[in-house]
């Protein structure tokens, strides 16, 4: 019959219309400044650093090698390298960034710089209220801005920042392993030249180091 | 004590022009009348926008304004104050006379039509003996409005608002002035005053109201219909049409001018609702004996509001319409019905009292409405769609 599809429609809207009085559970909206849904794991809005330990400035990750910069789209990373050096979460001497900055207002929260980073530094995060009434130093975020602790990490994405430190703690080891080796080959060899006043290995050691001929064009 | 509320207002307006010389009386009480109705149909205005979002909120599960007052009731004033206080925008190569005059037309249009509306028991402004057909003359400079708005926007969008809403309202402006017809040719009057009069007797404590007869329910509901599409009210918003045609005919307007189209609207939406509430539901009249102690004034206010509401109620339930199927909708199922109860209630005068003229009456407006449903679902221009190519 014509009509009786309007006629449902009319009872569906009207049983919507007296069920939102009725059952809490039919209003999904959450009234957001006073109430917020809570965040979901895989949240990625701007990208952030991590650093190790209390100190921000002496924790960071970055090594300041610039991939993220060059392989970031809307090219919204700028990074400036120091001329001194600091000691890398494995400990070995590594440069940092003397300026980091990454403009909000450009960033698309691809994700790309994140995937790129060999070291682990940057990530994305879940901060969502970006909005300022300075639109020029506001949305230019410096690096005392992005640094974030890897604790906070934690707290956004538990399951990667774990996965992430098993990865670092991992390399550490292995990298702690091969100095320990390395020592350990060098004490060997050291014995070895001390007690054996042998040549072969005495004239290549010092045959590596030497200075190359002129004229290599390297 | 009753007959005291229900002419509350008319004693108040005798005792305030009793002030003046006897040669201004009359023309200071009809000044009187204007700004009350200027004043509180823009008022029921704000209450129905509010209604509305808080309404299609709750349609769709979710709370509708509700920040600005107490269970956000103050939004319309937010809304008013944020259409004053905005930019008036006129484009560069609009005719700026046309552009102008097309808001200001359409408001003009609709506020004329309230002068004959029976808005209670002796409350009317002016009593015109062709008050009905007044009120379809003012409905019909709307269409000129809009066109207005339309043609002097130089905007495309605005043009083919303007082309849909003239099409769509020309269409089912006949139907609409049809299905009053059978009221007018049962009550041998087109004073809405006596129709209402007429509406107002009871028989076993039921009023006589022409909804509670065949021809009266086919032409009330034909009437709906045709008065949503004349509205411009969902499903048949086509001249708005926001998915497609940013805002129809008044895409070029901004602040002010932007809210009296906004209000034009709405208050038409008052004015034809005020108009079938009187025609068919007993406009002032209580529906049964006994509630005859409430004011009539209630009741009129009661039935529009409650008219709005199914509007309301209507725009959250249904999408909006093809232009084709508007177009046939109109001529081929509503336009050939309302020709049909014509003939029925010409039928039903004439076959005097009895059980026997509800029988026939009934059974043919039944009929032929099936008959239509049928067919048009046969030759698939109703119902479900199916596609040919597209799964």
């Amino acid at each position: 019959m014509l009509g009786e599809g309007i006629l449902r429609g009319l009872a569906e809207t009207a049983r919507n219309f007296a069920g939102s009085y009725v059952s809490k559970e039919r209003l999904t909206t959450v009234q957001y400044p006073e109430e917020r849904a809570a965040a979901i794991e895989a949240t990625r809005v701007f990208p952030f650093l991590v650093y190790d330990g209390l100190e921000w400035e002496a924790g960071l990750r970055c090594v300041a090698c610039q991939i993220c910069e060059k392989e970031c789209p809307p090219k919204c990373i700028y990074i400036e390298k120091s001329k001194d050096k600091k000691p890398d979460y494995v400990g070995k001497m590594q440069i940092y960034p003397a300026r980091f900055d990454i403009d909000v207002s450009v960033c698309m929260s691809c994700q790309i710089c994140v995937e790129v980073c060999p070291f682990e530094a940057i990530k994305m995060d879940t901060e969502f209220e970006l909005s300022t009434d300075d639109r020029f130093g506001g949305l230019l975020h410096d690096r005392k801005a992005l640094a974030k602790s890897n604790e906070y990490y934690h707290k956004i994405h538990p399951t990667e920042a774990t996965e992430v430190d098993a990865r670092l703690a991992e390399e550490k080891a292995k990298a702690e392993a091969k100095a320990k080796a390395a020592a350990d080959a060098a004490a060997a060899k050291a014995a070895a030249a001390a007690s054996a006043p042998a040549k072969p290995a005495d004239k290549d050691a010092p045959a590596e180091t030497a200075p190359k001929p002129a004229g290599g064009g390297e | 004590m009753y007959a005291k509320a229900d002419q509350i207002f008319v004693h108040l307006l005798s005792w305030l022009v009793s002030f003046l010389p006897a040669g201004w009386q009359h023309v200071a009480g009809v000044l009187i009348c204007v700004v009350v109705i200027i004043a509180v149909y823009p008022t029921l205005f704000a209450l129905a926008v509010l209604l509305e979002r808080k309404g299609l909120g709750r349609m769709q599960n979710r709370y509708g304004p509700n920040r600005v007052g107490p269970f956000g009731i103050l939004q319309p004033v937010a809304d008013g104050i944020k259409s004053l206080t905005k930019e008036d925008i006129v484009p560069e190569r609009a005719d700026k006379v046309v552009h102008f005059l097309a808001p200001v037309m359409l408001v003009v249009a609709v506020f004329m039509g309230f002068a004959v509306l029976p808005m209670g028991r002796n409350m009317v402004l002016v009593d015109l003996d062709a008050s009905l057909l007044f009120f379809f003359a003012m409905g019909a400079t709307t269409e000129l409005s809009v066109f207005m708005a339309g043609w002097s926007s130089r905007n495309k969008y605005s043009l083919l608002g303007a082309m849909r809403a003239v099409a769509q309202m020309i269409s089912y402006e006949v139907p609409l002035l049809l299905s009053s017809i059978v009221v007018v040719m049962m009550s041998g009057t087109l004073s809405l005053t006596k129709i209402a009069a007429i509406q107002n007797q009871y028989t076993w404590g039921i009023a006589h109201w022409n909804v509670l007869t065949p021809w009266g329910l086919a032409g009330f509901l034909i009437f709906v219909i045709a008065s949503m599409a004349e509205t411009n009210r969902s499903p048949f918003d086509l001249p708005e049409g926001e998915s497609e045609l940013v805002a129809g005919y008044f895409t070029e307007y901004s602040g002010f001018k932007f809210a009296l189209f906004f209000l034009g609207e709405y208050v038409g939406m008052f004015g034809i609702s005020g108009l079938g509430v009187t025609l068919f539901l007993g406009g002032w009249s209580a529906p049964f004996a006994f509630l005859d102690w409430i004011p009539s004034w209630i009741w009129f206010f009661g039935k529009v509001m409650v008219w709005i509401c199914f509007f309301i109620w209507v725009r959250g339930t249904l999408p909006r319409i093809r232009q084709d199927q508007l177009m046939n909708f109109a001529w081929k199922f509503v336009l050939p019905l309302t020709l049909l109860n014509m003939v029925d209630v010409a039928l039903w005068r004439f076959m005097g009292e009895g059980v026997l003229r509800w029988v026939v009456c009934s059974a043919i407006l039944l009929v032929a409405y099936v008959g239509a449903g049928l067919t048009g679902m046969r030759q698939k221009k109703f119902g479900p769609r199916s596609y040919r190519y597209a799964e």
